[in-house]
């Protein structure tokens, strides 16, 4: 997807600082392609064709090549998410626990519409996810960057408040 | 331990000691606990004297296939002009396992002690650890046990005092069952799709950047600095069976049970007594029906089985499964098979690469056969097809994703026919509605 505002490049700065760091831990520049998306999303909150092409310019690659690769791996964002991003396992562990009625109360509780669409007021986009690795804590729930164990459909609204509030932090 | 439990009295526990105490994450906190006197023992070894130890220790890979570490190591060619890596498999993503998160958690300088003493075995002075992009909190925890382990002199240039170079970065994924096999590991460390390579050439021939590379999973290397300590014949004996299968291992216990936490017990212990005393057994009103014992992708186990299956590499095989990465899954009376099995089959057609294609079409219209069968549109003939199926997508692909997604789907049908009959015959309301 194309960025519809005008394009500000990404790597300059403190995130060009970072991304040359990370660099000198690899013999190719290649290698730091995974590194500089994840810079890329956490700069802009997804990773827009302009950026792509950016990021090969950056790293000698061509666009179409790293294309390939953003996706190829799930966690990148090729669309603008809501302000909350809320994975959900759903895989059979979590499955057998009631990981189905987490996804549907998340649903309700934010006014997504369906899984990967995002909330009118902005503010949540809810995704079904394959195993998280916390088997024994189902449900587990990814939001942004925050790690949610034993999460049960009674818990969402106040956990949705949170988040819509800000003050999940 | 039975983190997040009590320690139960039948574990033995070596790895998971620490689970649960915040206070061992720091370096500070884990040298008080005895930390980094394995690797200070080792980097005064000879190289090939830790790779025998660990050989001699019968250790085998915990994250699934089972093959002997030290033996691993021994094949990487003499040190030359060429960078040897060591990459840390620290993908976690087999549905049913969650130990090496909590080993990341809890211990993170216990991995890095492992993976130093090992790189230091394989004469490389790199190490990348790959841990999923999913694992935010172990990410951080690892990072801050990397800086700190770096700024009191364990790795850097001169390690430990003693003129090694290691040298250790993380890098992390972003969202991909398959990097967890080794050789899609490798290529998405150098920037790449992760699609699996062929084998020949082997890691320790060809690796990561086309350099002699060896990778091991979390657990099996923070088992290596308590063998290089103790001794081979002391983590030898902590086994109940076969001398085949050494040592202690964790398994995640998940699904329909009272306590679901990671567990440590020797090798050789008998799967019922996991699942019915270790992990507080089922739900209340609740029977057991089936479990899975090492994670998504080894065959279904019934009651009968999982009551007498001991858990080593060999238990697992004579019931016709495999210990695989020690991720056990629990199912009730309550649970409906097919629609599990089916669950199994949609992760495997949402995680397939795509290379091949048995496993591409494999895995998807396996996944929509069952999905019709449970909308109540099935036929007999379709579990025909589903076994025929499943044989194409067997032993034919680049990397094992297609055999996993088969596996379920196999002992599912032998074991459990006539659920998947109830649905075809009209005697069970279908659920799923199919478009």
């Amino acid at each position: 997807m194309k960025d519809t505002a005008e394009y500000q490049p990404v790597f300059i700065g403190e995130p060009r600082e970072r991304l040359d760091e990370t660099l000198k831990k690899y013999p190719t520049k290649q290698a730091g392609l995974l590194p500089a998306l994840w810079i890329v999303q956490e700069e802009r909150g997804w990773i827009s064709d302009e950026a792509i092409a950016e990021t090969a310019q950056v790293l000698r690659l061509t666009a179409a090549y790293v294309k390939g690769v953003v996706t190829f791996y799930t966690m990148y964002h090729r669309h603008p998410v809501g302000e909350n991003f809320v994975q959900i396992c759903t895989t059979t562990p979590c499955n057998l626990c009631g990981a189905e009625g987490v996804v549907e109360a998340f649903l309700r509780e934010t006014g997504c519409e369906s899984l990967g669409a995002t909330s009118p007021d902005g503010k949540f986009t809810v995704f079904e996810v394959e195993c998280l690795g916390a088997c024994g804590f189902a449900t587990p729930v990814l939001i942004n960057d925050d790690f949610l164990e034993d999460v049960t459909a009674d818990k969402i609204p106040a956990i949705v408040k949170k988040y819509r509030d800000g003050t999940s932090g | 331990m039975g983190y997040p439990h009590e320690p139960h009295p039948n574990e033995t526990i070596l790895l998971s000691r620490y689970f649960g105490d915040a206070d061992a994450r720091s370096y500070k906190g884990w040298t008080k606990r005895g930390g980094y006197k394995a690797l200070e023992k080792a980097l005064g070894m000879e190289r090939s004297e830790v790779t025998e130890v660990v050989k001699e220790s019968g250790l085998r890979g915990r994250g699934g296939a089972g093959f002997p570490t030290g033996l691993k190591w021994a094949f990487m060619p003499e040190k030359n002009s060429k960078p040897h890596y060591l990459c840390c498999n620290a993908d976690e993503s087999e549905p049913g396992t969650f130990k090496d998160r909590e080993i990341m958690r809890w211990t993170p300088h216990a991995l890095i002690e492992g993976c130093a003493i090992a790189q230091y075995a394989i004469s490389a002075e790199i190490t990348y650890i790959y841990i999923r992009g999913e694992f935010t909190e172990p990410l951080k925890i690892m990072q801050e046990a990397l800086d700190e382990a770096y700024a009191k002199g364990v790795l850097g240039n001169n390690a430990m005092g003693t003129g090694n170079k290691l040298d250790m970065y993380i890098h992390r994924g972003a969202g991909a069952y398959i990097c967890g096999e080794e050789t899609a590991m490798m290529n998405s460390i150098e920037g790449k799709r992760g699609n699996p390579r062929i084998k020949p050439p082997f890691p320790a021939a060809y690796g990561v950047f086309g350099m002699p590379t060896t990778i091991n999973n979390v657990e099996t290397l923070v088992a290596v600095p308590h063998i290089v300590l103790e001794g081979a014949e002391w983590y030898k004996a902590m086994s109940l069976s076969n001398p085949k299968s050494t040592g202690t291992k964790l398994y995640s216990v998940c699904g329909h049970v009272k306590q679901p936490g990671n567990y440590e017990v020797t090798m050789g212990f008998p799967l019922g007594e996991l699942v019915h005393e270790l992990a507080g057994g089922m739900r209340d009103g609740r029977t057991l029906k089936a479990c899975i014992p090492g994670g998504s992708s080894v065959p279904i186990l019934n009651k009968e089985e999982t009551e007498s299956c001991l858990l080593d590499y060999e238990g697992c095989v004579e019931k016709g499964t495999m210990l695989g990465s020690g991720g056990v899954i629990v199912f009730d009376d309550s649970a409906d098979m097919v629609y599990q099995i089916m669950r199994l089959a949609r992760f495997y057609a949402h995680e397939s690469c795509a290379q091949c294609t048995q496993c591409r079409e494999g895995t998807a219209w396996t996944t929509r056969i069952l999905e019709r069968i449970l909308a109540g549109k099935g036929a007999m003939k379709d579990l025909d097809l589903l076994l025929n199926l499943a044989d194409q997508m067997t032993g034919k692909t680049i990397c094992v994703l297609s055999d996993s997604c088969a596996a379920p789907v196999v002992s599912g049908i032998e074991k459990f026919r006539d659920e998947f009959a109830a649905y075809i015959n009209g005697k069970r309301e279908p659920v799923m509605v199919q478009d």
